[in-house]
């Protein structure tokens, strides 16, 4: 090639902004407004890619989001690094650094280029029948292997410093592309008053009107009609048009997901920019004006660099200003190619031949082309082409009879421009569940009855001509709102074109000897397609699953009807009867960071954290979960060991006093007339006798008998309680009260408000507990007397309202302050300050689930795992035995449930006094079981105790409470150890320390 | 003995505020929970004024008091004002009609949220259309803003009342601070 291949003039690019960037490490110059393909293609690049299967050289089949072979790794840094990008959709800026993918060791020397020479062992279906055996060999051996020699990009070494954006949006007409129907569309219903946002993938709005450069619509250029639509649009504020955003998915209810690209475009953006903004879009009606994708010819080695769809060939030079070659053999069936070699002429390439397959072509581009002087061949073909990392020769054949073609002409050329004709883009409409119907006229599918309020305009559906896509577009646009029939557009200079060929192309040849490309991302060929057949494929379904065609990321956009068409013929059926695979979201494929936009780092989840917070973190608490709540495990002192501080705050709990913020146990008020008499059908136990002021612990169970929640219900007045559940058990126990009074007893007049939140809860208990409350609080006494276990009282606590129990959850005791949450960091610090002059320490979960277990406590979720009764946990006398029913009464009743044997709540002393079992050790009754000896149980908690000063658990044993007193075995990780069973109470059984 | 000191969930909270949204955390306010029947209508609009409206998604607005429609047997009352008898009048006034009244003036904290971008910026987490035509001035609903719970109750064409659980409201201000600054960018 002698010139450059760039024009001197025309094209949108900006002559005046060149742009400098890299590709696999050399250095490149395009201009402001280039891809990267179309500034490759100017620089004469064609090579830019290895085949997934056969690591084919392979160059720019299209220009656009339809490109199967193009993909590009895109990013200065592992942290923005962005792997399979389209580089007909990347925008080049000032210092891009683009890779290409799936090579070794480089791009024009590709060690694995030798998959291609042994192809015959990778045929349709090699993986099924190859690497079946041995047993486990596929996920070990074979498939790592073969990922890393097929495949494409290699995912970012480093985590994704972008973020990403969301925005949930609304409007009458959404119009999906902004092509000339598009255009037209959002112009008739924006003119009508609509609400209407205007979508496309490209990074300007216009479509085939971007390279559109012979038309004139209502005596304008097609750019600058194209820039009076858009200013209009722009400058109502009830459209919103956005660029560079692929609607990827069409869900139910006219719900449109769209990606918007912010700053891959761009050169240093700010850095607070979002990087890409996922748009969730409802809307009342969708237009679909997504156009249609060219096909390619498939004929034998059709995958060349240098072999490109026609039209893309003519667009790279229309918009970009590329002329993608200087020596032109097209190939096609459709006359819209004609256009294309004119275009390409004009700009000074040479035509070597425009071969045509079909008899005759006698539209005006034909004869526009004929009247140029351009070689036009007639009844010919491609049979095969030649060169290896471009093209150089086209095989043409022509004017074949009945059987095999003559001997090729072989016709230099760097460029083969080809043209199976159009597939209207109905993924979209696909996606939205509208039927699909196959037009014998056209050879296509179109869209059928929608089954959502959708209108599918322009070539989309079949309705080719800038003339005719006007119109169609402007026409639904303007009946989307009721509107009359708009004006028509005077348009000249665009006849429509005709033709088009789906399958194998003729003329008759040996797929089984060839690469006939369908495939080109997934590198099918025709014959995997036929060989398909052969071995008993009948739906296209299964086709597809057993040869991959149209199963790459580019969802077939250039392949299925070209497969559709082969497999049918094959077969002896028509294409309807074969059936057309189903378009699933995304259309092109869409990052994670888009989908999960907000919800990364800090902002993954809500944390949930009490008015406390931030003080337990200045004592150097440690953190858990428990759900979404944070929770303090342990407050070590500076160079303390976890482990001390466990210790330290278990022994000044029970010698002076410790406090800790409860603030995360769920709270329900329970309220109205009928407040006891729900609570008695919730809870194993009668509230009905409970006195204003008094609290008691209680088990709900499920229908199924099993204990499920267990907390502390507290009477604050005849018809209002104040009730307790766990942590993360507080939605679920709510959700539970509605469901029961919502669909079992809408006659029970009570009603339930989760107070969770209202109230801080600061719990404290040791010996000094009371000593450590009294001078805080007012108009309560807070004796032993007055004020027993299990009490409650509303009082005021340093000049706000408290709800004050007496509960203990350590055995010591205890008290527990509610205050309003606002309040609570203030009356923690006044309870602290207390605290220390007592004595008493600050602890977190560690230290609370030692002591509870100590007293016998039970944790639900430890202790109880589902399947586990009251009476196995020895509560079942807290089961009120008057009450005619309860959830759950009836299935506690059943012989399963009631049955000897069952496992039972019981205590274990290792024998060796500091050893402590492992969480969830299997008990057994002998030292060395043989292999297969069901266990008798589990440990459900088990510490080290400072207070007992030795190792203890808590375990379910069958038969647990007969066993107590006998040695049984704990497995441990080398081999068993013995244990006593005991009493699941290890201190003051008889309460003294409680009732202080 | 020193008096507890209330301290907002959004002290020292940053939030949006730009020339087209303005965030800004809501002074204390006397929130209750109304729960029952149709009965409680009319002895609570004696006392509070602000009559809880029956309608779906409906709030009554007088003075510094407002009721909020929550569910059909469920409204939220807002008192601005802070009257120190409010809880105790309102249960005299219902007297024995059967009904569940709590004080929730702590579980939940709001945020006014008013500019010309109010319902762009709520739009980044809400999925609803926040279009004056679907969501007229006094609309109230219980919506997320991402994974938060929150109602969302409309003030006035350009501004929004959003009350969450008080846990929640650093997750939301973060949200909107996030959502803020990249609308501000593009």
């Amino acid at each position: 090639m002698s010139a450059s291949p760039r024009t001197v003039s025309g094209g949108r690019i900006d002559r005046a902004r060149p742009v400098s960037f890299t590709f696999d490490g050399k250095r490149f110059t395009g201009f402001a407004g280039d891809t990267l393909a179309s500034a490759l293609l100017a620089n004469g690049v064609h090579l830019v890619g290895r085949s997934f299967k056969y690591h084919r050289p392979r160059g720019f089949l299209s220009m656009g989001s339809d490109e199967p072979n193009a993909l590009v790794g895109v990013g200065a840094s592992e942290a923005r690094f962005t792997p399979n990008l389209r580089a007909t959709q990347v925008e080049i800026y000032e210092g891009l650094k683009a890779v290409s993918q799936n090579n070794w060791p480089s791009l024009a020397f590709d060690a694995q280029e030798v998959n291609s020479l042994l192809s015959p062992l990778f045929p349709a279906g090699f993986y099924y029948k190859t690497f079946m055996h041995p047993k486990g060999a596929w996920e070990h051996l074979y498939e790592p292997i073969i990922r890393r020699a097929a495949g494409l990009g290699r995912a970012p070494g480093a985590p994704d410093a972008d973020h990403y954006t969301c925005q949930y949006a609304f409007c009458d007409v959404a119009v999906v592309g902004a092509g000339p129907a598009g255009i037209a569309a959002a112009l008739a219903a924006t003119r009508a008053g609509a609400r209407i946002m205007l979508f496309d993938e490209q990074s300007e709005l216009g479509g085939s009107l971007l390279s559109e450069t012979s038309a004139v619509i209502d005596g304008k250029s097609a750019a600058d009609w194209l820039g009076a639509a858009l200013a209009e649009l722009t400058a109502s504020p009830r459209a919103t048009l956005l660029p560079r955003t692929q609607i990827f998915g069409y869900y139910a209810q006219n719900f449109l997901a769209g990606n918007q690209r912010l700053t891959d475009h761009l050169g240093a953006p700010d850095a607070k920019m979002p990087r890409e903004r996922q748009w969730q879009v409802r809307a009342k009606k969708v237009i679909l004006a997504t156009g249609a994708h060219e096909r390619p010819l498939v004929f034998p080695d059709n995958d060349r660099p240098g072999i490109m769809l026609a039209d893309s060939a003519r667009g790279f030079l229309a918009r970009y200003g590329a002329l993608p070659g200087a020596n032109i053999v097209v190939a096609t069936a459709h006359d819209s190619a004609y256009r294309a070699a004119l275009e390409l002429a004009g700009a000074g390439a040479r035509i070597a031949v425009i071969v045509d397959q079909r008899l005759e072509a006698d539209g005006e581009w034909p004869r526009a082309a004929r009247r140029a002087g351009l070689r036009v061949e007639m009844h010919s073909a491609l049979v095969g082409s030649s060169g290896r990392l471009r093209v150089t020769h086209a095989h043409v054949a022509k004017r074949w009879a009945d059987g095999r073609p003559g001997k090729p002409e072989m016709i230099a050329c760097d460029l083969i421009a080809m043209s199976g004709g159009w597939t209207p883009s109905v993924h979209l409409f696909s996606q939205s569940r509208g039927k699909l119907i196959f037009e014998e006229g056209s050879q296509a599918f179109l869209p059928g009855a929608s089954a959502q309020d959708e209108r599918s305009v322009g070539a989309c559906r079949g309705v080719f001509g800038l003339a005719a896509a006007l119109a169609d577009g402007a026409a639904a646009g303007a009946a989307c709102v009721g509107g009359g029939a708009p004006a028509p557009f005077a348009v000249e200079g665009a006849p429509e074109g005709a033709g088009g060929y789906l399958g194998l192309a003729p003329p008759p040849g040996d797929p089984a000897d060839d690469k006939a490309f369908v495939d080109f991302q997934n590198d099918v060929t025709a014959r995997d397609i036929l060989l398909a057949t052969r071995e008993g494929m009948r739906s296209i379904e299964h086709i597809k699953r057993y040869t991959t065609t149209g199963m790459a990321t580019d969802q077939g956009k250039t392949s299925n009807m070209n497969a559709l068409a082969i497999a049918a013929r094959a077969m002896g059926k028509t294409i309807p009867q074969v059936g057309l695979t189903t378009f699933r979201p995304p259309y092109t494929p869409v990052t994670f960071g888009s989908f999960a936009n907000f919800s990364r780092g800090a902002l993954f989840d809500p944390v949930r954290q009490t008015p406390m917070h931030e003080w337990a973190v200045g004592q150097g608490a440690t953190w858990e979960e428990a759900g979404l709540w944070m929770r303090a495990s342990v407050f070590s002192r500076p160079g303390e060991a976890r482990e001390d501080a466990v210790r330290r705050e278990c022994l000044a709990v029970r010698a002076n006093v410790g406090m800790m913020d409860a603030s995360t146990l769920g709270k329900i008020e329970v309220v109205g007339p009928d407040a006891a008499e729900l609570l008695n059908r919730l809870y194993i136990n009668s509230f009905t006798k409970l006195g204003i002021g008094k609290c008691r612990y209680g088990f709900m169970l499920s229908e199924q008998g099993y204990i499920i929640d267990d907390g502390v219900v507290m009477r604050l007045a005849a018809d209002r309680f104040h009730i307790t559940t766990t942590t993360t058990g507080a939605a679920r126990v709510l959700a539970q009260m509605e469901d029961f009074i919502q669909t079992e007893w809408p006659e029970l007049k009570v009603w339930f408000t989760s107070i969770t939140e209202q109230w801080a809860t600061i719990a404290f208990s040791g010996p000094r507990a009371r000593e450590m409350l009294a001078p805080l609080v007012e108009g309560v006494d807070l004796s032993n007397a007055a004020f027993p276990h299990m009490s409650l009282r509303e009082a005021r606590i340093c000049g706000v309202p408290t709800r004050l129990a007496r509960v203990s959850f350590t055995g010591e005791m205890g008290f527990e302050v509610n205050v309003p949450a606002d309040y609570g960091l203030s009356v923690w610090e006044a309870l602290w300050e207390q605290c220390e002059k007592c004595g008493g320490v600050v602890y977190g979960l560690d230290t609370l689930l030692i002591l509870r277990a100590e007293k016998g406590y039970v944790v639900v979720g430890y202790e109880t795992d589902g399947t586990v009764t009251p009476d196995d946990i020895g509560m079942g006398k807290m089961i009120a035995q008057g009450k005619p029913d309860f959830v759950g009464k009836r299935s506690l009743a059943m012989s399963d449930l009631s049955c000897e044997g069952r496992k039972q709540l019981v205590g274990l002393l290792p024998q060796d006094p500091t050893y402590k079992l492992d969480d969830g050790a299997q008990i057994v009754g002998e030292a060395a079981p043989a292999i297969g000896t069901p266990a008798l149980g589990h440990v459900t908690s088990t510490y080290r105790s400072a207070n007992l000063g030795r190792a203890f658990a808590m375990a379910l044993v069958a038969g647990g409470r007969a066993r107590i007193g006998a040695t049984l075995y704990a497995t441990t990780m080398e081999g068993t150890v013995p244990v006593q069973v005991v009493e699941p109470v290890f201190i003051d059984k008889e309460g003294e320390r409680l009732n202080a | 003995m020193p008096d507890a000191v209330r301290r907002s969930v959004f002290e020292g909270c940053a939030l949006p505020s730009n020339a087209r949204v303005v965030v800004e955390a809501c002074a204390f306010a006397q929130r209750h929970v109304l729960r029952g029947g149709a009965d409680v209508v009319g002895p609570v609009a004696r006392v509070f004024d602000a009559a809880p409206p029956l309608l779906a998604l409906q709030s009554r607005v007088s003075g510094a008091r407002a009721a909020l429609w929550m569910s059909p047997d469920e409204w939220l009352l807002i008192d601005e004002a802070c009257e120190p008898e409010l809880g105790a009048r309102l249960e005299a006034a219902l007297g024995g009609v059967p009904h569940a009244l709590i004080d929730v003036s702590h579980r939940q904290c709001g945020l006014d949220i008013a500019g010309e971008e109010a319902a762009r910026l709520l739009n980044a987490g809400v999925n609803l259309d926040l279009d004056l035509s679907m969501f007229p001035v006094g609309m109230v609903v219980r919506t997320l803003l991402v994974k938060a719970d929150i109602v969302l109750w409309r003030r006035a064409e350009q501004r929004f009342h959003l009350e969450t659980t008080r846990s929640f409201g650093p997750y939301v201000a973060a949200i909107l601070n996030q959502a803020a600054s990249d609308q501000e960018l593009c």
